[in-house]
């Protein structure tokens, strides 16, 4: 167990959608904690609620959604400077455009988007707008805490790309965001998530849209500038083998509930929840044997405004306990040292809480 | 399958088997200002379809006695009962300026009727008949609901016959325009390379030159010995000639977007003719946002209409258009004399915003797809 | 393997698609764009060919190239058609490719552009059988509701519109489509890469149940090599429009002989965190088709490249039976996918 108390604690988040055709409920109960340095990977498919829950941290939920309960406790810095202690804030209870927030969004909480073409403005510079955020909260660079001068930003900004794996850094931070290929592209947006120093990086499906060897590129730096800066990190994907392979720590979405969370080790090799074994039982290997059918989840995804009653897996469950399941919500508990999961198959055997 | 509750997934299977429209009026219903809109440009059409029924006399009868009577109010009860009456008229010769003053006399009520027998007419040139909408219980009395102009012509019986051809001037143009530029917008946008370069450059070249000169041009070159029908319909295609640039533009870039789509890369592949693909798979797609966007479109053809006629280019008299009606209210003497003149003004202004209004409430129904 | 001897269904020969590119206001041709430059390979009939690559590569102009959506700028595109004969589909005008368009259908990659929003299923899978001459409604009918019982659909469903149906549901729809004419080539580009995870493998059981009931012949174009893995019979993998590796699946994927493969293979994430395998990634960047490096293309990122490599460009070469790979030194590397 890691004494170290977390960095961000996710409690019991609610997030809806007030539409014209109901109340949606994005995110239904959410609760995980992300240690310093760790990487917490929440994983799951279309409208699970992974990337509603990521807005939630930043107060970025749009209307006409809004965070209707929960909290999200932040441990952030008091003070610029490494002697500075911490306090813990409730994000939840921020204004979304508050001074606080803006605070910890562009200094504490930073984002890699999936999508970094539209995450840069195309009329200025790449390096332009790296070196702007510094001035605006990189105090962290500075042992007295005070602002930056144009210059230093600029020197941290060719550190920060050669960091990232850009070549030639001097010429690339005066290229346009359109001018750079799609894998120098995120790299840039690394540099521009990190330049703050942050403690939290939340990288929202970040490979989704390149290549695969440039996915692996980029998957190889994040590790890297892990081990080096300490960022802890939540990743946010779809695909199973990024996850495997970048997280310590999973938490698998279904729906806008947690149907399972645990140490990665436990979640591919000992997954509890019927959703979570299906999901893994699934996807084609490459090792595996070749042109057999593959087992499949039955049905499809439920759409958000249908979402049924009791637990919300179960028209597609190979498991289901028929009077139970489909109309009970079951309630994410313990079911081994540190793996957790919502499924009444469990319950029985879970410690009390 | 999903189990969900049968209410709602009947309501569900109503969605499901909605056509474009159904959910184009769905939406539509939903704004209350463009459907009482809808219902105010439904009233303007059945003008149109057959103005003298509404008409209370025939609105070229001049009478220079009854010059500048003013507007005699409708009233539509009387003796504790229904019974529609107009006051009377009396009038008076100023002494200084020798002109006839008219006033309203509410003792000495003319009764009114609706259904009534009145001069003979055509509907649409087919069936003869003399039922008016409403009219003078006695036949050989006239009545001004609206007044009458400095040749004592009834106006309410002459906006009638002017919204038939503004309204008509306006649809005809529109529908020229949507022709025009559906047609050289679509091969610009489908076939690309030469034609489009060409029909492109036209657009610029349109658009580039100031509309009101190139109108005035074109319609001081009409014959003056034209009948009214032939420049009514040399108006109209003056005004989609200058008015299908815009909509050629946004139909071709429909097209350049929707050559993209996968759905006409099937038809193409099921060797479909390039025929079928755009009249089967990409005009219907956008038809319901050129129909708002048309719909928007009418109200500036009428202006410009009106504004032509206003300045004595486009329609001329004996033809009646809303605009040759407010030619009359030119002069401040006379706006002074009987402001009443100005109300084909007010129909005008009506006749726009409700255009307006349907347009936009169109189009913001017109793509279902959009969230 | 279904590769067997026999006439192959589609034969493909020197095929290649440049793209000009023209600079300023005259539109003068400054250089070539060689997005598929000399590509050469057989389909057998009833096999799965998966051609991959990363984007950019060439896999979907090839394809499109097949399927004569765009005109190819050379080579041969040779077609058993029903009756027999070879045919070559390369130069053929559009009138004269309509009697083989039933024969040669497509599966799109994206479930919400292939469907024609404003038809119901019954018109947007009818469409192909319509346009090729069934034209009695009652017939056309029963054949959408067989189709769609094939694709695992209830044919109740087919006066709906698409906009009633899930990303999967839809998939199946423009598989029926696909189907609809009793094609015999059927090319998928990225037929699964847009759906959700516990979808993929409910489509891509029903693309070998289909294959092995209607004795199907696929070209699948994919970017994820696991999907390519499980469904295909020989893969074909390309890089800046060449094919630089074609060999049967097991043996491509066991022992990889061009360089470039195997690092695309080792690039994918494992669904195992005790199977660590990203760090030994691919250094650099894909070249651009515009300015290709000189020698093999790949010389630049390869491990392996020596100075043979930056100057001569490799022939695709056949290394063992049914397998070739375009590299000088394909018999000497011992590729191994997985990383130690």
């Amino acid at each position: 167990m890691n004494p170290a108390p977390p960095l961000l604690s996710v409690r019991d988040l609610h997030v809806s959608f007030a539409m014209d055709e109901g109340l949606v409920r994005a995110v239904d109960g959410a609760s995980f904690d992300v240690l310093p340095g760790q990487t917490v990977g929440i994983v799951g498919e279309s409208g699970c609620g992974k990337s509603v829950t990521m807005k939630a941290i930043l107060q970025l939920v749009e209307q006409p959604g809004r965070i209707a309960s929960g909290e999200i406790l932040f441990r952030r810095r008091t003070g610029p400077a490494a002697t500075d202690g911490e306090e813990v804030v409730d994000l939840a209870r921020l204004p979304s455009r508050g001074v606080e927030m803006r605070a910890i969004r562009g200094a504490e909480i930073a984002l890699i988007p999936q999508e970094p073409m539209a995450a840069f403005s195309p009329v200025h510079t790449v390096g332009d707008q790296i070196v702007e955020a510094l001035q605006l909260h990189g105090r962290q660079w500075r042992t007295d805490g005070g602002p930056l001068s144009r210059k230093d930003a600029r020197q941290i900004t060719v550190d920060l790309f050669r960091d990232v794996g850009i070549s030639m850094p001097e010429q690339r931070i005066d290229a346009y965001s359109w001018q750079l290929s799609g894998g120098l592209r995120q790299r840039a947006m690394i540099a521009m998530a990190l330049s703050c120093k942050p403690r939290l990086l939340i990288a929202d499906e970040p490979t989704t849209a390149i290549d695969v060897t440039t996915q692996a590129q980029v998957l190889g730096l994040l590790r890297e500038l892990q081990r080096k800066y300490g960022t802890a990190i939540i990743f946010i994907t779809h695909d199973l083998g990024v996850i495997a392979q970048m997280a310590s720590y999973v938490v698998v979405m279904y729906l806008g509930r947690i149907m399972e969370e645990g140490p990665v080790d436990d979640i591919f090799h000992a997954p509890k929840h019927p959703y979570t074994r299906a999901l893994l039982r699934s996807i084609p290997s490459l090792y595996g044997r070749a042109r057999v059918a593959l087992p499949v989840i039955t049905g499809s995804l439920p759409h958000p405004f249908n979402r049924p009653a009791g637990c919300p897996f179960h028209p597609r469950c190979g498991d289901v306990i028929p009077g139970m399941c489909t109309t009970r919500v079951p309630s994410l508990q313990n079911i081994a040292a540190r793996q957790q999961a919502s499924c009444f198959l469990y319950h029985d055997k879970a410690d009390p809480a | 399958m999903v189990a969900v509750a049968p209410d709602t997934s009947a309501a569900e299977d109503r969605v499901s088997v909605a056509s474009n429209w159904t959910l184009v009026w769905w939406r539509f219903r939903k704004h209350r200002l463009a459907l009482f809109s809808a219902g105010i440009l439904i009233c303007l059409y059945a003008v149109v379809i057959a103005p003298d029924f509404f008409s209370t006399q025939d609105p070229e009868l001049t009478d220079a006695r009854q010059a500048f009577i003013p507007v005699q109010t409708l009233h539509l009860f009387d003796e504790g009962g229904f019974k529609p009456w107009v006051p009377g008229i009396v009038g008076k010769r100023n002494s200084v300026t020798l002109r006839m003053e008219w006033t309203t006399d509410p003792a000495r009520k003319a009764y009114v009727g609706f259904f009534v027998q009145g001069y003979p007419y055509r509907i649409l040139g087919l069936f003869e008949t003399r039922t008016h909408l409403i009219g003078p219980v006695e036949a050989n009395q006239r009545i001004f609901l609206l007044g009458s102009d400095r040749l004592g012509r009834d106006q309410w019986s002459r906006i009638m016959h002017g919204t038939q051809t503004s309204m008509t001037i306006g649809l005809v143009a529109v529908t020229l325009s949507v022709l025009l530029g559906v047609l050289l917008g679509g091969i610009s946008g489908y076939y690309g390379g030469l034609p489009d370069q060409i029909i492109q450059r036209m657009i610029e070249l349109l658009q580039s030159v100031p509309t009101i000169p190139i109108w005035l041009a074109l319609s001081a070159a009409l014959p003056r010995d034209w009948t009214p029908q032939q420049v009514f319909f040399a108006i109209t295609v003056i005004l989609s000639l200058v008015g299908w640039t815009t909509l050629g533009r946004e139909v071709r870039g429909r097209f350049l977007a929707l050559r993209e789509e996968d759905f006409v890369l099937a038809a193409d592949l099921a060797g479909a003719s390039r025929t079928r693909i755009i009249m089967r798979h990409m005009v219907p797609t956008f038809l319901s946002h050129i129909i708002a966007t048309s719909s928007l479109a009418i109200p500036v053809m009428i202006i410009n209409e009106t504004s032509l006629s206003f300045l004595g280019l486009g329609i001329r008299p004996p033809a009646i258009s809303w605009g040759v009606l407010l030619q009359e209210a030119q002069n401040i003497q006379t706006l002074a004399l009987a402001p009443w003149l100005l109300i084909p003004g007010l129909l005008v202004i009506v006749a726009v915003l409700a255009f307006n209004l349907v347009g936009d409430g169109l189009r913001d129904a017109s793509d279902p797809y959009s969230h | 393997m279904t590769a067997q001897a026999g006439a192959p269904l589609l034969e493909v020969r020197g095929l290649r698609k440049y793209f000009p590119i023209v600079k300023g206001m005259f539109r003068r041709v400054v250089g070539q764009v060689r997005a598929v430059d000399d590509v050469s390979f057989t389909i057998q009939e009833g096999e799965t060919l998966g051609l991959v690559g990363e984007s950019g590569c060439g896999k979907t102009t090839t394809s499109r190239c097949i399927l004569r959506a765009m005109a190819p700028s050379g080579g041969q595109i040779l077609f058993r058609s029903r009756q027999g004969a070879m045919v070559d589909l390369a130069p053929m005008v559009r009138a004269e490719l309509r009697p083989f368009r039933p024969e040669i259908q497509m599966i799109f990659q994206d479930p919400f552009s292939s469907l024609n929003p404003r038809m119901t299923l019954l018109d947007n899978v009818g469409e192909p059988l319509l346009i090729n001459g069934m034209r009695n409604r009652r017939e056309r009918t029963d054949r959408v509701a067989e189709l769609l019982r094939l694709v695992g659909l209830r044919p109740e469903f087919m006066h709906r519109f698409p906009h009633a149906f899930s990303g999967g549901q839809r998939q199946r729809i423009g598989i029926a489509r696909a189907l609809s004419t009793n094609p015999r080539l059927v090319v998928a580009d990225e037929p699964v890469s847009a759906l959700d995870v516990s979808v993929q493998a409910q489509v891509l059981n029903l693309l070998l149940e289909l294959q092995s009931r209607l004795h199907l012949t696929f070209l699948f174009v994919a970017h994820d090599l696991s999907v390519v893995r499980h469904i295909s019979d020989r893969v074909a993998v390309m890089y800046v429009g060449q094919l630089v590796e074609l060999a049967p699946t097991s043996a491509i994927f066991e022992r990889p002989r061009h360089p470039y493969t195997a690092a695309l293979m080792r690039a994918v994430p494992v669904p195992d965190p005790r199977a660590s395998n990203i760090g030994g990634a691919l250094k650099g960047e894909v070249p651009s088709p515009a300015a290709p490096p000189s020698g093999c293309y790949f010389h630049p990122r390869c491990r392996f490249a020596d100075e043979r490599c930056r100057r001569d460009a490799p022939p695709l070469r056949e290394i063992a039976p049914g397998h070739f790979a375009r590299c000088h030194l394909a018999e000497q590397l011992n590729l191994d996918i997985r990383q130690g």
